[in-house]
C-alpha cells in the first residue's frame, strides 16, 4: 500500500514536469493566453541603473501611496458645506457651527484611529508625487530623453503634471478651511476673468456666484477622488507600457550604445530593489506623516469668506503663479461695456498656459531648431548642449523668482524694506535673474566641455606634520568611485540562470549537467 | 529517448550574483552568507516594527508612534529588499539589444495602402452617406454637451452684479447685532452684513452674505466728511463704508493700517485709501472699492441708504464700465 501511495505520489510529481507547480500554472495560463515567450522577455528586460532613474519612479510609488491613504480618507470625509455644531474631541471648535466637510476633517484628526496620521500622509504624498513629478521631468529635459522616439511620453508626463497639479489644489479645497477657502476664492476669480466664458464656467461649477449654492465641495470631491485620479491611472499605464515599448534610455558608457541597454534583469534583481523602493517611499511619507505636522486645519477654522488671515500663501507648487499675480501692475482694460482683468488674465491665464504650450511642444521645436531627427536611446550629458541647458536653467530661474515673489509681504517684514522696493525688485528681477541665470549655465557648460576629466571625485590627501618639522602628505586609500571601473556587459543571455557562488566567492563552473534553471538566493 | 533530448538546446551564460570586480560589490560577493545574515537582521527588525505598529493601532496609541513605527518597519522591509536585490541577486551588467520599432518600408506602404485605398472606396464612392453620419455624429456631439455643461449651474444673469444691500438694509455684525452710532470709536472697524443675510438657524451671516455682501465699516473721525466729490452725505459721523471683496481677486480686504488710514488685502497687497474713496494706492487691484452710502434709520440703526452702485470684486467680461 505504502509502495503504491508513494509511486503514485512520484509519477504526479513527474507529471507535473521539471518546474513543479509554477511550470504547471505558467502552462494552464500560456494555453489560454500566451503568456511564456513575452512574458520570459518581460523577466529578461534590461533596466539600466542611475540614480536619476528612479526619479520616476518616487513619483509613481507616491501615486500609489495617495490612492491607498485616499481610500482610506474617503471613507470617513463628508463633501458636504452644510453648517454643522462640532462636537469632538478637539475641545476649541466644541459647539462652533462649521460645515460638514471641515467638522468631518476635524473628526479624520482627531477621532479616527490612526486618521491624522493618513491625512498628513496623504497630503505628504501629493507634495511628493508633484515634487517628485517635476524634478524627473527636470531629469528627462537636461538629459534630452525628450527627443524622438519619446516625444508622445514628454506629452503624456507634462499633462500628469498639470494633472497633478490641479488635483493637488482640489484636494487642498476639499476641508473647506479658511486657508484653502481663500484658495478657492482666487481660483473662482481667475476663471471669472476669462473673456466671453469667465462668468458661465463660475456659476455653472459653483451653481451660482461664489460661494454657489454649496455644490462646489460635493463636485470637487468627486473630481478629486474618481475623475482625475482616473486619468491619471490611464495616462500612468500608457506612459509605463511605452517605456517598456521604446526601451529605458541610458548614458553613454562603456559597452553602451544606441542600440542595446546594458543594466540589471527585470526578475529578480531589478524588481527585488524597486519594490524596497516602494517601501521606503511609503516610509518617507509615514516618517513625515508621524514627525512633521502639515495643514493643521482646526487651527484655521472653517471657511467664512469674510475672514483672512496673515501671510496667505497657496500650497508651494502653486507659488509661482501668486508670485506672478503679485507682480503684475494693475492693468485692468475697461471699455464699450465690457472689462477685461487683464492683471488676472496674464498672470494666471495666459502665462501659465504659455508655460504648459512651450514645454509640450518642446521636444517639436528643438527638433526643428537643431533639424535632428534621428532617434536617441543615449542621453545628453547636460554639459555637451549648452544652449537647451542654458533654456532649462532660465527656465527654473524664472520659476523661482517666481516663487520667492510669490512672499513679497514677509520678505518686506523680515528685512525691514518697504513692499514696494520688494516690488520693484521682482518686477526688475523676474526679467533679469532668468537672463543671468541662463547665460551663466551657458558659460559654465563651456568651460566644463573644456576641462578634463571634470566631474570625478579628486582622491584627498592626509597631510602629517612630523616632529622634526617635516610635512608629508599620505595618500587616502582610493574609495569606490575612485576607481575607474569598466563595464564589460555581458550579452543578453537566451535565459538568465543564476548560479550560486561557492564559498570563496568564485563562480561554480558552467551550469549544473541537469540543465535545471537553479536559482539561489 | 535520453534525458539530454528532454533539454532545450541553449546558450548558457554564466551569470554573476554580484560583480567581485566591482568595489560597491566585492565585499557582499565574496561573503555572501554575512550579507545574508545583515538583511535577514533588517528584515527580523522590520517585522518588530512592524507588529508594534498594529499592537499600536489596537492600543490607540498616539499618531506620531503609530506613523514612527510603521515607517521605520516600512524602511527597513525596503531597505533588506533593495541591499537583496542589489547584494545577492544578478547584478551584471546585462546586455539587451535594442531592435529599431519601426516596420520594414513595404509593411509601411502596406498599411498605408490599405487606409487609402479603401478610404477612398468608402468616402467617394459614398459621399452622401458619409457625410450625413457626420452630420449626425457632429450634431450628438454638440448635444451632448448640453446636458454635461448647462445643466450645471445657471446663467449668470444679472448675478455677478448685484448684491443683498438694498436701500434701507439694517448693518448687523456677524453675531447679527444691528450698528449704532455709537458702536465704533473713532479709528475703529468692524465687518458687517445686510440684516436680511442673518441664517435663523445658526443666528450667524448666511454664506452669500459673508463672500458677496460683506463690508467694511470704519470709524475714520467724529464728523462726515467727502470721499470724493459726490458722495457729500455718504459718512454719518465719520462712517465709511466700502465692499469688503477684493477688486483683484475677491478676498477680504481684512487689514487696516489705522495711522496710514490704508485698507490693506492681505492676499496680494492691495491698499486703498479709505479717506478718498478706496483708491488703490498700491498693489495690483485695479478699481476702488465700491463705496457705501450710508444713513440712520429712525430707530437710529446704521442703513445703508441705496445698493452699491456697481458690482463689487473682481472684473469680469460681462461687467459694465459706466
Amino acid at each position: 500500500m505504502s509502495a503504491n501511495a508513494a509511486t503514485t505520489k512520484r509519477s504526479a510529481k513527474a507529471a507535473k514536469g521539471p518546474f513543479g507547480q509554477v511550470g504547471q500554472i505558467v502552462g494552464e495560463l500560456d494555453d489560454r493566453l500566451g503568456v511564456a515567450k513575452g512574458g520570459r522577455v518581460f523577466l529578461d528586460k534590461i533596466f539600466p541603473d542611475h540614480w536619476s532613474f528612479m526619479l520616476g519612479e518616487i513619483s509613481l510609488y507616491s501615486f500609489i501611496v495617495l490612492m491607498a491613504t485616499g481610500i482610506f480618507l474617503s471613507l470617513y470625509f463628508v463633501p458636504s458645506t452644510q453648517q454643522v455644531i462640532y462636537h469632538g474631541s478637539y475641545a476649541p471648535l466644541n459647539g462652533q457651527w462649521v460645515s460638514e466637510a471641515f467638522k468631518s476633517t476635524v473628526s479624520i484628526s482627531f477621532d479616527v484611529r490612526g486618521g491624522l496620521l493618513v491625512r498628513q500622509m496623504h497630503h505628504w504624498a501629493a507634495d511628493i508625487f508633484t515634487g517628485s513629478i517635476i524634478v524627473h521631468m527636470a531629469r528627462i529635459f537636461f538629459t534630452g530623453a525628450f527627443r524622438k522616439p519619446r516625444e508622445l511620453n514628454w506629452l503624456i508626463g507634462t499633462t500628469m503634471l498639470i494633472l497633478a497639479i490641479l488635483e493637488g489644489f482640489i484636494g487642498y479645497s476639499l476641508p473647506d478651511d479658511l486657508i484653502s477657502g481663500t484658495g478657492l476664492r482666487i481660483g473662482y476669480s481667475i476663471a471669472e476673468s476669462i473673456p466671453f466664458v469667465g462668468s458661465y464656467l463660475v456659476t455653472f461649477l459653483w451653481g451660482g456666484q461664489f460661494p454657489g449654492t454649496g455644490i462646489i465641495i460635493p463636485r470637487f470631491f468627486i473630481i478629486h477622488v474618481l475623475i482625475i485620479p482616473l486619468v491619471i491611472l490611464g495616462l500612468l499605464s500608457v506612459h509605463l507600457g511605452l517605456l517598456v515599448r521604446q526601451k529605458h534610455t541610458q548614458f553613454a558608457g562603456e559597452g553602451r550604445t544606441e542600440h542595446n541597454v546594458v543594466g540589471s534583469p527585470m526578475f529578480p534583481t531589478f524588481m527585488a530593489k524597486t519594490t524596497g523602493f516602494l517601501f521606503m517611499v511609503t516610509a518617507a511619507t509615514a516618517l513625515l506623516g508621524a514627525f512633521v505636522q502639515i495643514n493643521p486645519i482646526w487651527q484655521f477654522g472653517s471657511y467664512d469668506a469674510s475672514k483672512i488671515s496673515y501671510a496667505v500663501q497657496p500650497d508651494w507648487y502653486m507659488g509661482w503663479l501668486d508670485g506672478a499675480l503679485r507682480i503684475m501692475p494693475s492693468w485692468e482694460f475697461a471699455g464699450w461695456g465690457h472689462t477685461i482683468p487683464f492683471e488676472v488674465l496674464i498672470p494666471a491665464v495666459v502665462f501659465p498656459g504659455l508655460i504648459f504650450t512651450i514645454a509640450m511642444l518642446w521636444p517639436a521645436l528643438e527638433r526643428k531648431v537643431t533639424g535632428d531627427d534621428e532617434i536617441h536611446n543615449l542621453l545628453d550629458r547636460p554639459r555637451d548642449r549648452p544652449k537647451r541647458t542654458a533654456a532649462g536653467a532660465a527656465f527654473f530661474a524664472l520659476l523661482f523668482t517666481l516663487f520667492a515673489a510669490s512672499s513679497t509681504d514677509v520678505l518686506a517684514n523680515f528685512f525691514h524694506v518697504s513692499l514696494n522696493e520688494v516690488l520693484w525688485f521682482f518686477r526688475i528681477a523676474v526679467f533679469v535673474i532668468p537672463i543671468i541665470a541662463g547665460l551663466v549655465t551657458y558659460q559654465l557648460c563651456r568651460e566644463m566641455q573644456g576641462v578634463h576629466g571634470i566631474g570625478k571625485r579628486k582622491r584627498s590627501v592626509i597631510v602629517q606634520f612630523s616632529a622634526e618639522g617635516e610635512y608629508t602628505t599620505v595618500p587616502t586609500p582610493p574609495r569606490p568611485d575612485d576607481v575607474h571601473s569598466e563595464l564589460h556587459p555581458e550579452p543578453v543571455p537566451v535565459r538568465i540562470d543564476i548560479e550560486p557562488l561557492n564559498d570563496d566567492g568564485a563562480r561554480e563552473p558552467e551550469s549544473s549537467p541537469t540543465g535545471v534553471r537553479q536559482v539561489s538566493r | 529517448m535520453s534525458d539530454d533530448d528532454l533539454q532545450p538546446s541553449r546558450t548558457r551564460v554564466p551569470m554573476p550574483v554580484a560583480a567581485l570586480s566591482d568595489p560597491h560589490m566585492g565585499d557582499a560577493a565574496r561573503h555572501p552568507e554575512r550579507a545574508e545574515k545583515i538583511i535577514a537582521g533588517i528584515f527580523v527588525l522590520a517585522i518588530v516594527f512592524i507588529a508594534l505598529f498594529g499592537a499600536g493601532y489596537v492600543q490607540n496609541w498616539r499618531p506620531w508612534i503609530l506613523g514612527g513605527t510603521l515607517g521605520i518597519g516600512l524602511f527597513l522591509l525596503g531597505f533588506g529588499l533593495t541591499a537583496w536585490g542589489k547584494y545577492l541577486m544578478p547584478q551584471g551588467p546585462f546586455v539587451e539589444e535594442r531592435h529599431s520599432l519601426a516596420s520594414t518600408p513595404e509593411e509601411r506602404d502596406a498599411m498605408s495602402a490599405a487606409l487609402v485605398e479603401r478610404s477612398a472606396v468608402v468616402v467617394k464612392r459614398r459621399k452622401m452617406l458619409g457625410g450625413l453620419f457626420a452630420l449626425g455624429a457632429g450634431i450628438f456631439g454638440i448635444v451632448a454637451v448640453f446636458p454635461l455643461l448647462r445643466s450645471l449651474g445657471p446663467l449668470p444673469g444679472d448675478s455677478l452684479d448685484v448684491t443683498d444691500w438694498r436701500k434701507g438694509t439694517v448693518l448687523v455684525d456677524s453675531n447679527g447685532r444691528p450698528v449704532r452710532r455709537d458702536t465704533l470709536v473713532v479709528g475703529g472697524i468692524m465687518t458687517v452684513y445686510p440684516q436680511s443675510q442673518v441664517n435663523a438657524l445658526t443666528g450667524f451671516i448666511t454664506d452669500q452674505g459673508q463672500a458677496v455682501d460683506q463690508t467694511v465699516l470704519i470709524r475714520v473721525s467724529d464728523q462726515p466728511f467727502t470721499t470724493v466729490p459726490g458722495r457729500e452725505n455718504w459718512t454719518p459721523d465719520g462712517y465709511v463704508a466700502y465692499s469688503k471683496v477684493c477688486t483683484h481677486l475677491g478676498c477680504p480686504v481684512g487689514l487696516y493700517e489705522q495711522e496710514l488710514e490704508l485698507l490693506v488685502c492681505p492676499c496680494h497687497q492691495s491698499m486703498f485709501n479709505v479717506r478718498n474713496g478706496a483708491v488703490p494706492q498700491f498693489g495690483p487691484a485695479p478699481r476702488p472699492l465700491p463705496q457705501m452710502y450710508l444713513g440712520y434709520n429712525d430707530q437710529g440703526y446704521l442703513i445703508a441708504m441705496a445698493p452699491y452702485d456697481q458690482p463689487v470684486g473682481p472684473g469680469f467680461y460681462e461687467r459694465t464700465t459706466t
